[in-house]
């Protein structure tokens, strides 16, 4: 275990390492001079090598990318804006904030966004799942099937401003999406996340039906629950107490898959009902061509996702005792 | 042993039942036909009512899209005239349509788009065009290259594969979305100064690219581990015994076996790069005005669905049905090659 582990996350390292070098490279690479944004309308040629240095970026690209990567092990100092403490990503060329704290602001955002909605897909797809194979064939099973094609082929961004129309603008039923802080107000933080959490949950959902469905379907015919069968078990408590388990080994593992899609549905969902996240910072980064502040949000991104995936591999031993993780 | 042509056997009745619809001039009698894999699957495919249906659904959007020119010449608009604001009289102070439903009347048959005051269903149909052929582009070079590297990967092993290998597990790593809206800035700006204006033709290659490099690794990964399980078979191995070249092995030992995953993955391709499209164009950095954009007119609809909600159906529902016909048609194709495969 404590082996694998160390793998993993070494591995995990190498992979944030390329990921970084690669998007770094090519942020820079591109010939647009962000050094030419600060220097405004007028710009004299020593004003804007003044801003180049300042911003360090004067220096050969390996050495650039060396500042960056220890800036956020050890900090790093800019002429341009002061001292920039431990986890330092660089100041966006645009606000001129701080990228890490900008990030950290919005982090709660797409965290609740992203938990919140895989709770409602796990609970809400394995359930529904299991109904349709516990009624195979019947037509609580069709129904759940045709509704799960419908469900996986609708888009966050129609059905999203649809259910908000219909269900804020004219009914009233729910408040307006909005991100109220969870330390704050509970209750509050729930119902104005309900509805960005169905839109999104929608979506993934209906995979997850048809996978437990098929798992489960696949389960009953194995060896172990014929033995449960013939000890006398009832059918009811071999289902939902013995198939159900074997049932959720790959469903785990797809889900630890659905991981990174899951974060893109959540930049979707956070423009459509203008949450303030990190998606939402994403798209203005590009729209500004904020390099500083598009590198850090993809690093952290890929960060979440590769730690995130980590610990759904060691969920998974847990979950399977066969599973020997080496 | 021959059937006598009244005899029950369901063979000959299959055989009969078929050959009535289908256009086999040899099939007038009721022999035993050898079929090829493909009259198989056609023969399969032609059965299944929910996958015709759904492939005619399919048919009609991509002709929606080619035939978009003809349907504005028979409909007498255009996608890029503001119709609202050269005519008083369609759209309010606020801009948004007078007439009710979006102001949709005989003449703008979708109503009109709220602040420009364009015709809805010019800007669909040209939307649909522009979306669906980014999509078959993207489908069409993700695919080859997904089959070229695949297969190489698988066959040639070693350092190849291996290397082949860590980049589609970096590139799967990767929380695609983020990349999408990432690096189409960065693959744009690598070519365009700053100064300059980009070319349509440039946003619509450097969309395809973004796409491409990132949509290709699932593909690839599956055709190598199908190749490492083909390569060790004996036909493979008698191939090469009596001296055929590895060209010839992949092409007509190796690939032959391989149409079938690449046919279903493309067919399952297609509406993933439709949507991945369209979320681009709803997140504003797809396709840029005035080039009319699917997933452009979401952006709209979720600015102005508080008073215009009848905007938003339209591109919505088009989507929604082209997204599940192509879907039902992809399972369909999938049934027909691969019957034994249960979902």
């Amino acid at each position: 275990m404590a082996g694998f582990l160390v793998r993993r996350i070494l591995g995990a390292l190498v992979i944030l390492m390329i990921i970084s070098a690669v998007t770094f490279y090519l942020f820079y690479a591109i010939p647009r001079d962000p050094a030419r944004a600060f220097c405004g309308k007028i710009c004299r040629p020593e004003t804007l090598d003044l801003i180049r240095h300042n911003l360090g970026m004067d220096e050969p690209l390996f050495v650039q990318y060396w500042h960056w990567l220890a800036g956020i092990f050890m900090g790093r100092e800019f002429v341009q804006f002061g001292a920039c403490p431990a986890p330092c990503l660089g100041y966006s060329f645009a606000t001129q904030e701080p990228v890490f704290s900008a990030i950290l602001d919005r982090f709660p955002v797409t965290l609740s966004l992203t938990l919140g909605a895989s709770l409602v897909i796990l609970s809400f797809g394995i359930l529904t799942g299991m109904l349709a194979a516990w009624k195979v064939g019947r037509p609580l099973d069709k129904i759940a099937s045709s509704s799960s094609v419908i469900g996986a082929s609708l888009q966050i961004y129609f059905i999203g401003p649809l259910l908000a129309f219909y269900l804020v603008d004219t009914l009233e039923l729910i408040p307006r999406p909005s991100y109220v802080p969870v330390s704050e107000d509970p209750v509050g933080w729930f119902t104005h996340l309900l509805l960005p959490w169905v839109v999104l949950s929608i979506i993934f959902t209906a995979n997850y039906t048809r996978m437990t469905r098929s798992q489960m379907v696949e389960q009953l015919t194995e060896d172990y629950v014929r033995t449960a069968r013939a000890k006398g078990m009832s059918g009811r408590t071999v289902f939902f107490r013995f198939a159900w388990r074997g049932a959720m080994i790959p469903i785990v593992t797809i889900f630890g898959v659905d991981l990174a899609a899951l974060l893109g549905g959540a930049i979707i969902t956070e423009q459509t009902f203008t949450l303030h996240g990190i998606g939402e910072l994403a798209v203005r980064a590009v729209q500004n061509t904020d390099l500083p502040m598009l590198l850090g949000v993809t690093i952290v991104g890929a960060t979440a996702i590769v730690i995130l995936n980590i610990v759904v591999d060691v969920l998974y031993a847990v979950i399977d005792p066969r599973v020997r993780l080496s | 042993m021959t059937f006598p042509s009244s005899a029950p056997s369901p063979a000959a009745a299959e055989t009969t039942e078929d050959t009535a619809g289908s256009a086999d001039p040899a099939g007038s009698a009721p022999a035993i036909v050898g079929r090829s894999p493909g009259r198989l699957m056609w023969r399969r495919f032609r059965r299944d009512r929910t996958g015709v249906v759904s492939a005619l659904v399919v048919l009609a959007f991509f002709l929606i899209a080619l035939l978009a020119p003809v349907i504005s010449k028979l409909y007498g608009k255009d996608p890029y005239t503001t119709y609202g604001q050269n005519r008083p009289g369609l759209l309010n102070e606020f801009g948004y349509p007078i007439a009710p439903n979006g102001g949709m009347s005989g003449e703008f048959w979708f109503g009109l788009e709220p602040g420009l005051g364009r015709d809805v269903f010019m800007q669909l149909v040209y939307g649909i065009r522009t979306s669906l052929s980014i999509a078959v582009v993207v489908t069409l070079v993700t695919v080859v290259l997904g089959v070229v590297l695949g297969i190489t990967a698988g066959y040639i092993g070693g350092k190849t594969d291996y290397v082949i290998g860590r980049v589609i597990d970096t590139l799967l790593a990767f929380p695609q979305q983020l990349f999408l809206i990432v690096f189409l800035p960065v693959v744009e700006a690598a070519i365009v100064l700053p100064e300059e204006e980009t070319p349509v033709w440039l946003r619509f290659v450097s969309i395809c690219v973004v796409l491409t490099v990132l949509g290709w690794a699932a593909l690839a990964r599956l055709l190598r581990s199908q190749v490492l399980s083909l390569r060790t078979r004996e036909f493979v191995e008698a191939a090469r015994v009596t001296g055929a070249s590895p060209a010839r092995i992949i092409f007509k030992e190796l690939l032959p076996n391989l149409w079938t995953p690449i046919i279903i993955q493309g067919t399952l391709l297609l509406p993933l790069f439709v949507g991945a499209e369209a979320g681009l164009g709803f997140l504003g950095v797809g396709m840029t005005e005035p080039t009319p954009d699917w997933g452009r007119m979401f952006q709209v609809g979720v600015n102005v669905y508080h008073s215009d909600v009848t905007y938003l159906i339209f591109p919505g529902v088009s989507m929604v049905i082209f997204v599940i016909a192509f879907n039902l048609f992809g399972d369909s194709i999938r049934d027909a090659f691969d019957p034994k495969t249960k979902r």
